[in-house]
This record gives C-alpha cells, sequence and structure tokens, in this order.
C-alpha cells in the first residue's frame, strides 16, 4: 500500500475538505469514501491524530469498512460528555493497524433530548468481540446504550446504582 | 461466543448425566489466585468449565473522574495508583499524552532516563507476575527469589522519587528532579547481576516438570481470537502476532535502542511464561544501553509556565516565584483538543485518552488499560478445561485488578 509523505505532526487540518487534500491516499479514509463518503461528516488532523466523524447511525459498517482496509485491531472505545452544548455525547473509537502501524480515531455524535435520557447507537461487537467491556463501560458510567450488544449490563458500579457518574452533570463530590 | 479451533483436545470422560452436574461456582472477589478483587461466576459440569464470566468493579474508585477536578498536574500522582506494580508506565503515557497536547520538547536526558525507569518498572512488574503466577501453581520458592530482586528495584525508585511505589517522578515536561549522585553506577551493579538471577528463576521453572505439566498446552488463544478481543502485551505475543508499540510506533526516543521483541506462535500459557521470561532479559539490554549512551543536560523542559522552577531560581528571581506561585495556585492553561498516546506497558498496550476544553483542568481523561480488555479472552482460554487451569490462565495474563477498575 502506497503511502505520502505523512503532514508534520505539528500541522492541523480541520474540515473534511481539508483533510482530504492533505491526505490523499490515506488507507482508512479511501476505504471510508468507498464504502460510503455521505457518512463521513467531518475530519480532523491534529496533533499527527487523525479523527474521522461518522454519522452515528453508520458506526457499525463504517468499523467494518477500516477493519477490512487493514486496521485491524480496535484497541480503545469512550465517551466525552459536552453537556449542555449540542450535540451532547462525543463517542471515540481507537483502532489500530498492525500492518500499517498506525492509529485513527472514529468520532459518533449523539445528542440527547433531555438531561436524564438516554441515547441509543449500534453495539461494534459484531466486528470486534473486544469492545464488549468497553461498551459496558460507556453503558455504566454515561448512559449510553448500545444496541445489538450481547451483555449491556452495568460493569463497574452495582447493579442498582441510580445515574452515570462520568456524565457533566453528576458531581464529583457529595450528594446529588 | 467465540470458537477456539485450534486449542489441543482434551481427552476427557464426558458425564454421562450431561446437565445434571452442572454447578455455578463463585470464585472470589477474595481468593488469593484471583489477584486481587476479581470475581469469576464459573460454572462447571463436574471438573470441566462450561462458562466463565469475570464481574469487575470492585476495586472502581472513579479515578477517571477524580481528573475531572484536578489540575492537569495534580493527575499524575492519581495515575500511579491505577497499574501500582508498573507505576512509571502510568506516569510516562499520562505525560506524554499531555505532552503531546502543549507541543512540549523534551530534552533527551529526560527521555533517556524515562526509558531507563520505565524499564525497571517492567522488570518489577514482570517480577511479581512470576512470582505469583509460580506460587499459584504451587511453586512457592520462586516468590522469595523473585521479591529479593524486586526489593531492590523499589529501592531504586525510593532514591530517585523518594517513594517505593507509589513514584509520580515523570512530570508534565520532564522528570521531578535529577537523579541523586550515585544512582546510575547503582543501576548498573543491580543489572550485571540481573541475568543470572533469570537463570535462577529459569532452573526452578523451566525444567520443572510439575510446572511445565501445568501450562503446557493450558489456556490456548489463537492469534485471531486474541486480536478480536483486544489483547494486547506477551499474551498476544505468544500468539504469534508481532507488534510491541515501543518498537513499532516508537516514543520517548525508544527508537534509539536495539532490542528484539519475543515472539511465539503456541498460544499457550507456557509460551506466555517464556515471552515474558525473554522480555526481561532484553530490557536489561535495553537500560544497559541508556547508561552507557546517556547524555547530559537539563531533565526539565524550558516552559516557565508549565514546568515548576528550580529552588534556587525561586529565591532569586522574582519571575519564578511569579511562575510558581501561578503553576501552583491556578494550573496552567493546555490548547483544546483531543489526544490519544499508547504505550508498551508490563502487560500491554496502555493508552490514555486526554481531552482538553482549554482550561487547567482535562475535559476527559480515560485511561485504556492491557487487563480490562485481556480478561475478555479468559472465557476463550478455559472453556472446556479443567477447573484447575483456570487459576493457571489467570495468572498467565498477568492481571491487576487496579487498573481494570480504575
Amino acid at each position: 500500500m502506497s503511502q505520502s509523505p505523512a503532514p508534520a505532526p505539528t500541522q492541523t487540518f480541520a474540515g473534511k475538505e481539508a483533510v482530504l487534500q492533505a491526505l490523499p491516499e490515506h488507507a482508512a479514509i479511501q476505504a471510508i469514501l468507498k464504502w460510503n463518503s455521505a457518512a463521513l461528516t467531518d475530519a480532523k488532523l491534529a496533533f499527527g491524530e487523525l479523527t474521522l466523524t461518522i454519522d452515528a447511525t453508520q458506526i457499525r459498517a463504517a468499523c467494518g469498512a477500516v477493519q477490512a482496509a487493514g486496521y485491524n485491531f480496535f484497541e480503545d472505545m469512550t465517551a466525552v460528555d459536552w453537556f449542555p452544548g449540542s450535540p451532547r455525547f462525543q463517542l471515540s473509537y481507537h483502532i489500530l493497524s498492525h500492518a500499517l502501524k498506525e492509529r485513527i480515531r472514529l468520532c459518533a455524535l449523539l445528542d440527547a433530548p433531555g438531561p436524564d435520557s438516554e441515547p441509543s447507537i449500534d453495539s461494534i461487537t459484531p466486528v470486534w468481540a473486544g469492545a464488549n467491556f468497553f461498551e459496558r463501560e460507556v453503558f455504566d458510567l454515561f448512559g449510553i446504550h448500545f444496541a445489538g450488544h450481547p451483555d449491556l449490563r452495568r460493569i463497574m458500579m452495582p447493579d442498582d446504582w441510580k445515574g452515570h457518574p462520568l456524565r457533566k452533570d453528576y458531581p464529583v463530590e457529595g450528594y446529588r | 461466543m467465540l470458537k477456539n479451533p485450534g486449542a489441543p483436545v482434551l481427552d476427557l470422560p464426558v458425564s454421562e448425566h450431561l446437565g445434571e452436574h452442572r454447578m455455578v461456582l463463585n470464585m472470589g472477589p477474595q481468593h488469593p489466585a484471583t489477584h486481587g478483587v476479581l470475581r469469576l461466576v464459573v460454572e462447571i459440569d463436574g471438573e470441566v468449565i462450561v462458562s466463565v464470566r469475570p464481574e469487575i468493579g470492585y476495586l472502581h474508585t472513579g479515578i477517571e473522574k477524580t481528573c475531572e477536578a484536578k489540575f492537569y498536574q495534580q493527575v499524575v500522582p492519581l495515575t500511579d495508583r491505577i497499574n501500582y506494580l508498573d507505576p512509571l508506565s502510568n506516569n510516562l503515557c499520562y505525560c506524554l499524552a499531555v505532552e503531546k497536547l502543549l507541543g512540549l520538547e523534551i530534552p533527551e536526558r529526560a527521555q533517556w532516563i524515562r526509558v531507563l525507569l520505565t524499564e525497571l518498572s517492567r522488570i518489577n512488574s514482570h517480577l511479581i507476575w512470576l512470582g505469583t503466577h509460580a506460587m499459584d501453581i504451587g511453586a512457592l520458592t520462586v516468590f522469595l527469589y523473585t521479591f529479593r530482586e524486586r526489593e531492590e528495584i523499589l529501592r531504586l525508585f525510593e532514591a530517585v522519587a523518594g517513594q517505593r511505589m507509589m513514584t509520580s517522578y515523570f512530570r508534565i515536561g520532564g522528570l521531578a528532579m535529577e537523579p541523586p549522585l550515585g544512582y546510575f553506577e547503582r543501576i548498573q551493579a543491580f543489572i550485571r547481576t540481573f541475568p543470572e538471577k533469570i537463570d535462577e528463576y529459569s532452573n526452578l521453572l523451566t525444567g520443572n516438570p510439575i510446572f511445565m505439566n501445568r501450562l503446557k498446552g493450558v489456556g490456548y488463544l489463537s492469534a485471531a481470537d486474541a486480536i478480536a478481543l483486544g489483547v494486547t502485551g506477551p499474551p498476544l505475543r505468544a500468539s504469534g502476532v508481532d507488534i510491541d508499540l515501543r518498537r513499532d510506533m516508537p516514543y520517548s526516543s525508544y527508537e534509539k535502542f536495539q532490542f528484539q521483541v519475543p515472539i511465539s506462535t503456541v498460544g499457550d500459557t507456557w509460551a506466555r511464561y517464556e515471552v515474558r521470561l525473554v522480555e526481561m532479559r532484553e530490557s536489561v539490554k535495553i537500560i544497559q544501553q541508556a547508561l552507557d549512551g546517556m547524555p547530559g543536560g537539563p531533565v526539565k523542559a524550558d516552559a516557565p509556565k508549565v514546568v515548576l522552577p528550580d529552588r534556587e531560581k525561586m529565591k532569586t528571581e522574582m519571575e519564578a516565584l511569579i511562575h510558581h506561585f501561578k503553576i501552583v495556585t491556578e494550573g496552567f492553561a493546555v490548547p483544546a483538543g483531543e489526544v490519544y498516546q499508547g504505550m508498551e506497558c508490563g502487560h500491554g498496550q496502555m493508552g490514555y485518552y486526554v481531552v482538553s476544553d482549554g482550561t487547567a483542568k482535562p475535559y476527559r481523561v480515560h485511561m485504556r488499560y492491557p487487563s480490562f480488555a485481556t480478561l475478555q479472552a479468559l472465557e476463550v482460554m478455559c472453556k472446556g478445561r479443567l477447573i484447575a487451569d483456570l487459576v493457571a490462565v489467570i495468572g498467565s495474563i498477568d492481571i491487576v485488578l487496579g487498573e481494570i477498575d480504575r
């Protein structure tokens, strides 16, 4: 696979067009564009790390597309709560390629209509079974549901716990 | 659940009344062989394991939430407490992530001392694994041998950081301070004799028929399953996947060091034992190279708004005093953005995902720890095997509950 010379890590490219121009032959971008170019809603290259924002309804298929392109190893996934911003939740998937020695970040943005609402996204466990515990952790600590997850239960907190501690409207200490 | 096609077939007598002899066994959370507070709900048929379900969270302290309420520099001591057997790797990974956000240039000497001490920390982690793993199998003596060397490593940590386990020696922008006089000679003395000590462990275990019988062919994990389940580090390399972030995605000037990455294609518990033994020898080589080529110069980056000034400067320069006051009272702002820093710690691939919103406190810190993902492979490795093998397999994946529960 041919690789174009990587831009210097200090350079920042924000927006889909700018990143496509900076990295015309990137394997992950090519795979996403070939699979469904409309699903790639945004892209960013900052600190030498590539972030591809994917339409939240398409995340499982996007993971399958990059997996087929050589990004074979699911490394990490977590969520960020941008409360009270909108869309509220950002899910970040870090995928590593053993062959290309390169990591990409797939992002999905999820909105929650009310402060206590629990949004839902497709589970990626059919693509990488190893996402199981990571998705359970996000479910437990953020209250995001994963459709198609084989065993969606709380993992860190007790089963009868109320609330989701890593949400920003949950206090660090004291009573709620 | 995933199939395990390449696993050696175990010829066990099949129960005539299949299903009738099934029972659910609750192992842990207080069990000496689970290395902490791991609870396993094991379904067994006679002595054969039907399913294993890990129940975790008994040590959850909400470190990720705590980080959001601290200044960036105050998070460093929290990271020690996650994987308390490999403290300097935690420090390094967090510091590298924040330094990436800040765009800090770290002096070469600080980078080399970081490599040196991280490798020492890796040996520390492997020594505890070896001692406790052998003890679980019944070879109690090895524990006393490995803890003899571990004690020396802890003394070396104490000499440089003032703390035996919770070191917090790596800071954002470099090191806490220059190592004391004669420190490198002490490390040299330690690694001069250490390869012989590895031979001692090997003499006790490698030819030991009980140890071999308990480990060989047990806990088989194929490369495909290991990748699918997010297994990293020695268990992944023992399954034949040639990946080590120190070599493949170097950080902190690892690209300047020559070392071998041990691989085994067997994929069983024994292979993991062998891989880790060789890794300790390779760590010694890296430490030797770091000692031989240790560059001079400062150990802190030239960034007065981020790095605390030296004591002497504070007493003589007004500006240094102001910077010190500001860093301690209101922290330092980190440019907005998100970074993921991966590295290879003793157990596998560690990762810190730091999101900044431009203030002095991290908006989100997420830690990816290898044991958390590796634990998912437990069922694949144990299914259809005897219950006694479960203890051998838990030992071989080298879990620390502090990093699983965080």
